[in-house]
């Protein structure tokens, strides 16, 4: 399993334990996201603070997640380090995502974008 | 003076996660900084995808060769494949991705060539008698 997962102020916390969201690991974490996030909190935050490379793949898993999560509940990013943050900005999916510098501010409630 | 080293691997996405982990650390070797090194190894990343997924998508998985050459102020990164040339041998546009669409429109991929074509300064491809040729050229300001 790449993830683990706990409920931290009503909002489901994912963590990836994986430094690369790759071509090799794409398929394996889209499914581990399906059974990790089948049902719980409206809110899911995936952390990606242990991840340090993501490429295309890997972006479309991230985006295929959100997707299985339906309307009714959102995906929230947090913990992007430098190589994924590029990788966001660059293909302007940070614009569709709710981005956190660290898991601490994605629980903030003051910093907690709709 | 020109540094110049190769490595070569199965393209399959295990090896290749393998041989950019190693080119990755021998341009850091080199004294090129961290994060050019970063934006080489994005770039890297989705040439050698598009060689796993597509080149060799109907033949027998073949090899994948990469070549570095460092020049004082540019690394030229030239990938080679035995798989088939690009469709009309001409490299995709990467189109910058519509994200101010529904949810369930959003692209699941399709990223690749935008990366590439956002981070190279140049790119230039050449289909030979039996391999395809890809060349990525990144501007480069040595720290030591």
């Amino acid at each position: 399993m790449s993830l683990t997962s706990t409920v931290a102020d009503g909002a489901q916390v994912v963590t990836v334990n994986a430094q690369r969201i790759d071509a090799a690991m794409a398929i394996q974490f889209k499914e581990d996201m399906r059974s990790e996030t089948e049902d719980g909190p409206e809110r899911v935050i995936l952390d990606l603070s242990n991840v340090d490379f993501i490429d295309s793949s890997g972006l479309g898993a991230i985006v295929a997640a959100m997707k299985q999560l339906g309307a009714a509940r959102k995906l929230d990013l947090a913990g992007l380090t430098p190589m994924v943050d590029k990788v966001f900005r660059l293909t302007r999916m940070d614009t569709v995502f709710n981005l956190y510098s660290t898991l601490q501010d994605a629980l903030d409630p003051e910093q907690v974008e709709n | 003076m020109v540094e110049t080293f190769a490595c070569s691997f199965r393209a399959t996405e295990l090896d290749a996660r393998r041989g950019i982990v190693s080119v990755v650390e021998r341009l850091k070797e080199m004294g090129i900084p961290n994060t050019r090194v970063d934006e080489v190894q994005i770039a890297l990343a989705e040439a050698v995808n598009n060689v796993v997924e597509h080149a060799y998508a109907e033949t027998t998985t073949g090899d994948v060769l990469i070549r570095c050459n460092l020049f004082p102020d540019r690394l030229w990164v030239e990938i080679r494949d035995a798989g088939a040339p690009f469709p009309d041998a001409k490299l995709p546009e990467g189109k910058a991705v519509d994200v101010d669409t529904p949810l369930e429109n959003l692209p699941e991929g399709g990223f690749g060539w935008l990366l590439i074509r956002e981070l190279a300064n140049d790119v230039q491809y050449q289909r030979n008698l039996d391999n395809n040729q890809l060349s990525l050229c990144f501007e480069i300001q040595l720290t030591s």
